[in-house]
C-alpha cells in the first residue's frame, strides 16, 4: 500500500482543558488516510511519547517529526516544505492536511513543491483501483462535485466533521524518526514578529462543535440569550458578520462565506436574516433552527424548524425548559 | 528610502454574482458565466492599493495600481471596475487554451504576468474568490515566484523609511494573533476586515475612460498553451450533482411557548 502522509500540527496545541493530544480533526485525516492507503504522520512540533502512542492506535507505523524553529518563526511556507519533503521521503502518493487557512495554504505550496494537484474543501475521499476520488461540496454548498488529480500525488484538504473519527481496527506502534527540512530562503520571508494568544472561552472549537448557537444583529449587542442557551446545550457560539463588525463578538466567530464554515448536527440561528454569505458558512449543518422575528427572512428556507418570534422571549423560555427538564 | 513610490499588481478576478443561481455546465463542469461582477473579495485588495499609493503621494509621486485579471473577453469587466475605483492601468490576460485552468494553472498564469511586467514590489489579491473559494492562488502565486507570503492579512502598512520597503500585516488565527513582516517584494492577500473598499464615484468613472487595459495572449508572456487550461490542470472534476433542496421544515410563530416547542423539538430530535 502507498504512503499517505497526514499532517500534524502541535505546535498550536489548544490549551483548552480536557483536549486530546491528537486534535479531533486530525483523527479525523487519519481515518480517511488509511481508506487511502498507509497513513504516515509529520508531524511538527514535539512528537511526545503520548502523541506516539496516539498515532499508533491510529494505525500509524511511521512518524516524521521536526521541532525546527523556523516551522513557528514564519508564516506557513517552512511548514510547506516540511511537509512537501517528508512526503518525497516517504513516497507518498497522497497528503492530507486540515482546510483552516493554514491547512489550505499548506496544501496550495505542497501542491507546487510536488507539482501535484491539489484539491480543497473535501468532505469525503474514495478509492478504487489505488485512485482517489474526492467529494467537495462548492458554490456555496450548492453543488456537490467528484474530483480527482491527475498527478502522481494528490494534496488534499479536508474539512473537518466531514467523517467519524475512528481508531484504527489493527492498532500500529509508531516510530518516531527527526527530521530535517531544508528551507527555501523566500520560505524565511515572512517572519511572525509578534504572537498574541486569543483568550480560551471555556466552550468548545466552533469549527468542531456538535452544536451552535449563532447571534446576529438581531441580539442587539446583547449576546448574553444566546450565551446562556449555548451553555445548557455545551454549544459554541458562533455569529454574523455584521455581529462581529459591531464589535459585540470576536472575529473568531464569525460564521459564514469570510469566516467560518460549520456542520454541526444542531445550528440554532438567531436574529440572523440569512444572506447568502452566511448560508455559505453552515446550510450543510444537519438540523437548522431558526428564530427571527420577521417571518420573510430568507434563513426560514433551509430551516428545519423556525419560529417566527422576538429572540429576547424565546431564548430564556427554552434555556428555562431545558434546565427544568434536566431538574 | 529617496523614493518611496511603490509599483503594485492588484490581482482581480470576474465571478458569477452570487446573489443568483449559479450553475456547472458541460463537459468540464465548469461554471456558467452569466451575470457576473469584480469578485467582492478583491476590492478589499484593490482598496489595499489605493490606500497605500495615496498615503505616499499617489501617481504624481510615481505609485502605480496595475490592476491584472486573467479570463474570458467579458472579463475585462473586473479590470475596468478596478479602473474606475481608482487603479492606474490595467491587463487583461486572455487566451483560448486558459479556459478550465485549476489554481495550478492559474497561477502559473498570473506569476508569468507578473514577471512579465517587472519591477512590482508588491502584488495584492483577495482572501479567496467568492466562484472558485479555494484560496489557493495567493500561496502557490508566492511560491512560484519565490516571493514572501503574506496571506489573510486583516491589516496591512508598508514602511519605506529605511532601505527597503517593509510590509508589516496582522493576521487573525483561532488560538493567536499574529503580527508579521516582510520585505518587498512580496504577495499579499488581504481579508474583508482590512478596510472599507470606497465604491467608483462619477470622477472616477470619467476618468477611467482614459486609462489603458493591455490586452496580453499567453504567447506574449511565454506561456506554452499546454501548461494551462484543462490541459496544464492537475484536476479534474469528474461529476458535478445540485444539492438537493432541504425539505421545508415546520414554521411556527410564537403565541407564547414557541421555547417550550423549540425544547420539544430538540427532544425529538435527540439533540437534547
Ligand atoms: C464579501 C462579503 C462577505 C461576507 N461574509 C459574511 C460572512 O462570512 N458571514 C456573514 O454572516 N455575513 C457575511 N457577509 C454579510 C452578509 O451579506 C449580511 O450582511 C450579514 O450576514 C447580515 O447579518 P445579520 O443577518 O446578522 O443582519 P441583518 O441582515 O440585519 O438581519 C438581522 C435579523 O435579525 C432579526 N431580528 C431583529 N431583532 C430581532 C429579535 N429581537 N428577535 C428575533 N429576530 C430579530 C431581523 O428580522 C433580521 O432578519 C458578507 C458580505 C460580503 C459583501
Ligand atoms: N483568474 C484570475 N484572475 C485574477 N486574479 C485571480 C484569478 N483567480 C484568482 N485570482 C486572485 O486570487 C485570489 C484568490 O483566489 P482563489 O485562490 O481562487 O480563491 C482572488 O481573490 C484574486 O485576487
Amino acid at each position: 500500500m502507498s504512503a499517505v502522509v497526514v499532517f500534524i500540527d502541535q505546535t498550536e496545541v489548544s490549551t483548552s482543558p480536557g483536549h486530546p493530544v491528537l486534535s479531533k480533526s486530525s483523527q479525523e485525516l487519519l481515518t480517511l488516510a488509511r481508506l487511502a492507503g498507509e497513513p504516515v504522520a509529520a508531524v511538527a512540533g514535539e512528537a511526545s511519547d503520548e502523541l506516539a502512542a496516539a498515532l499508533g492506535g491510529a494505525g500509524v507505523s511511521r512518524v516524521f517529526a521536526s521541532s525546527q524553529d523556523e516551522l513557528t518563526g514564519y508564516l506557513v511556507a517552512p511548514k510547506a516544505d516540511f511537509v512537501a519533503q517528508v512526503a518525497t521521503a516517504a513516497g507518498a502518493a497522497a497528503v492530507l492536511v486540515g482546510n483552516n487557512f493554514e491547512g489550505k495554504e499548506i496544501a496550495a505550496r505542497v501542491g507546487i513543491a510536488l507539482n501535484a494537484g491539489v484539491i480543497s474543501d473535501a468532505v469525503g475521499l474514495t478509492v478504487a483501483d489505488g485512485a482517489i476520488t474526492v467529494q467537495k461540496s462548492v458554490l456555496a454548498g450548492s453543488y456537490t462535485v467528484e474530483a480527482s488529480a491527475t498527478s502522481a500525488v494528490s494534496v488534499i484538504s479536508v474539512k473537518s466533521n466531514s467523517v467519524d473519527a475512528e481508531p484504527a481496527a489493527v492498532p500500529a506502534t509508531a516510530a518516531v524518526e527527526q527530521f530535517t527540512a531544508e528551507f527555501a530562503p523566500a520560505s524565511l520571508g515572512a517572519k511572525i514578529i509578534e504572537r498574541t494568544p486569543k483568550p480560551a472561552s471555556g466552550r468548545p472549537d466552533l469549527s468542531d462543535a456538535r452544536i451552535v448557537v449563532a447571534g446576529g444583529r438581531g441580539v442587539d449587542g446583547n449576546f448574553g440569550p444566546v450565551e446562556e442557551l449555548a451553555d445548557v446545550l455545551g454549544a459554541a457560539i458562533g455569529a454574523s458578520r455584521a455581529a462581529t463588525d459591531a464589535g459585540w463578538i470576536e472575529h473568531s466567530a464569525q460564521v459564514g462565506q469570510t469566516g467560518k464554515t460549520v456542520a454541526p448536527q444542531l445550528y440554532i440561528s438567531v436574529g440572523i436574516s440569512g444572506a447568502i454569505q452566511q448560508k455559505a458558512g453552515m446550510q450543510t449543518s444537519k438540523v437548522i433552527v431558526a428564530v427571527n422575528k420577521d417571518a420573510e427572512s430568507p434563513v426560514f428556507e433551509i430551516a428545519d424548524f423556525g419560529i417566527v418570534g422576538d429572540l429576547f422571549d424565546v431564548l430564556p423560555q427554552a434555556t428555562a425548559e431545558i434546565k427544568r427538564r434536566r431538574g | 528610502m529617496e523614493n518611496t513610490a511603490l509599483n503594485i499588481a492588484v490581482l482581480v478576478k470576474y465571478v458569477p454574482d452570487a446573489q443568483f443561481d449559479r450553475h456547472l455546465t458541460g463537459a468540464g463542469n465548469t461554471l456558467e458565466r452569466a451575470e457576473s461582477i469584480l469578485s467582492e473579495l478583491d476590492e478589499y485588495a484593490i482598496e489595499a492599493a489605493l490606500a497605500l499609493s495615496e498615503a505616499r503621494g499617489g501617481e504624481a509621486a510615481g505609485n502605480k495600481v496595475t490592476a491584472i485579471t486573467m479570463g474570458p473577453a467579458s472579463a475585462v469587466a473586473a479590470v475596468k471596475k478596478a479602473l474606475q475605483i481608482g487603479a492606474t492601468e490595467g491587463v487583461h490576460l486572455s487566451d483560448e487554451a486558459l479556459a478550465g485552468s485549476d489554481a495550478a494553472a492559474t497561477s502559473l498564469a498570473l506569476a508569468a504576468v507578473v514577471r512579465h511586467l517587472g519591477g512590482v514590489d508588491l502584488v495584492l489579491t483577495g482572501m479567496a474568490s467568492t466562484d472558485g473559494e479555494t484560496s489557493l492562488v495567493p500561496a502557490q502565486l508566492a511560491a512560484r515566484l519565490g516571493l514572501p507570503q503574506i496571506t489573510f492579512a486583516s491589516s496591512l502598512e508598508v514602511d519605506s523609511s529605511g532601505e527597503a520597503h517593509v510590509a508589516t500585516a496582522r493576521r487573525d488565527g483561532d488560538i493567536y494573533a499574529e503580527t508579521i513582516q516582510a520585505t518587498l517584494p512580496a504577495v499579499v492577500s488581504v481579508t474583508d476586515q482590512a478596510n472599507s473598499p470606497r465604491y467608483p464615484n462619477f470622477k472616477g468613472i470619467m476618468a477611467a475612460k482614459k486609462k489603458t487595459v493591455t490586452a496580453l495572449t499567453l504567447a506574449e508572456i511565454g506561456v506554452e498553451p499546454a501548461s494551462v487550461g484543462h490541459e496544464g490542470s492537475l484536476t479534474v472534476v469528474k461529476a458535478a450533482e445540485a444539492r438537493e433542496h432541504r425539505p421545508a421544515g415546520t414554521i411556527i410563530t410564537d403565541s407564547g411557548d414557541a421555547g417550550i416547542q423549540l425544547v420539544d423539538f430538540l427532544a425529538a430530535q435527540k439533540l437534547l
